[in-house]
């Protein structure tokens, strides 16, 4: 594949190094010239020196045979124009932009720049895994299929723990799909009894977080899922 | 007319003053609250006491847009000095907000000309200055032939 990474700061730079390392045909774009030496150094002709949100030098990076455009530059604004432009402009088939500010991201969707990674995010999300007491936890979203994928741990007070998973009248759009049980996971038949400690992951329509909330929450109030 | 002006440098600030004098409802935002002072260069009474707003904050805050005014504004001009926030800001403006009358000011005449065919406003003041170069050159290449 003949991929672009824009930006050479740490991330772009052990990208690009990654990527041509698993044989892909790369051009890393660097706007600071210091910076670009430095890679330079390293990275030979992979390297070139210019402002990528000026399109004559997305063209002289060959944008046009592209199959995949990533911006990961520390400026929102430059990684939204660059992927904007290499979709909308150059029929690039992928592209990936780096969200620095997750307060941003609503504009990266707005402009229809998907998918996009916030560094932030995904730690945020992290911490969210180890800290049960926010209950659901957001896995993964399948933007193609509109389906997304949520774990919940499911506490002593949950209302379904005792309950086989036949019995559950669980909301519409949505399908239990695992079981994690003393580090151990299986697929839950009809007959599963599910048990405090219990971690199941489910896969849902977008929107339908809180009834499966509601109905793996705990019984009587509070949050239970700790 | 409610107008919301993104970027209070030379342009915003000029436009600013001369759309209150006709009459408009204005309202800034930029992220320096410095350029609060530019924008009363001239005038003989402060921004405010003239019936202009003033909000400190970038064109890709949504909080600091809405207290700008964008949801009832009638007209938004990005004028930060980064094209690239210009072009950004703009397109917020005009899907989120739709915005009836939406300018961004772009320097790039190429990054100026693709949006402008995507449908956005845009001013190339680059644009403007090459084309008013190349005329006044060839008026003198002329007058030298005559």
């Amino acid at each position: 594949m003949y991929i672009i990474v824009v930006g050479a700061g740490k991330v772009g730079w052990n990208l690009a190094r990654e990527l041509l390392e698993k044989d892909h045909e790369v051009t890393l774009i660097e706007a600071n010239r210091r910076r670009y030496l430095t890679v330079e150094q390293e990275l030979e002709h992979n390297v070139l020196y210019g402002d990528a949100s000026e399109l004559w030098v997305l063209e002289r990076a060959g944008i046009e045979r592209a199959d995949m455009v990533i911006a990961v530059t520390g400026d929102d604004e430059d990684n939204m124009l660059i992927c904007q432009v290499a979709k909308d402009k150059y029929e690039v088939a992928q592209i990936i932009a780096r969200v620095n500010n997750p307060r941003n991201r609503p504009h990266f969707d707005l402009l229809g720049i998907k998918p996009s990674v916030s560094a932030t995010d995904l730690i945020l999300r992290l911490l969210e895994h180890e800290v049960p007491e926010y209950g659901l936890v957001h896995l993964l979203d399948l933007q193609e299929e509109q389906l997304e994928i949520i774990e919940m741990l499911l506490g002593k007070d949950s209302r379904v723990t005792g309950e086989r998973v036949g019995d559950l009248s669980m909301p519409e759009g949505s399908l239990l799909i695992s079981v994690l049980r003393e580090g151990k996971g299986f697929v839950p038949g009809p007959d599963t009894v599910l048990q405090a400690g219990d971690e199941v992951l489910a896969v849902l329509d977008p929107g339908r977080e809180d009834d499966l909330k509601e109905l793996f929450g705990p019984a009587s109030g509070g949050n239970g899922a700790g | 007319m409610f107008i919301l002006i993104v970027g209070c440098g030379r342009v915003g600030s000029s436009v600013a003053r001369s759309m209150l004098r006709e009459g408009h409802e204005v309202s800034c935002l930029d992220e320096d609250p410095e350029s609060h002072t530019r924008l009363e260069v001239g005038l003989d009474r402060g921004w405010e006491d003239l019936g202009g707003r003033f909000t400190v904050g970038t064109g890709l805050e949504t909080d600091a847009l809405v207290a700008a005014g964008i949801e009832k504004a009638d007209a938004f001009i990005a004028s930060t000095n980064g094209d690239n926030t210009n072009i950004v800001i703009s397109q917020i403006a005009q899907r989120r907000y739709e915005v009836p009358t939406v300018i961004a000011r772009i320097l790039d005449p190429l990054r100026a000309e693709w949006y402008r065919q995507q449908g956005l406003h845009t001013i190339c003041p680059t644009r403007v200055a090459i084309d008013m170069l190349e005329s006044a050159v060839r008026e003198g290449a002329q007058r030298e032939a005559v």
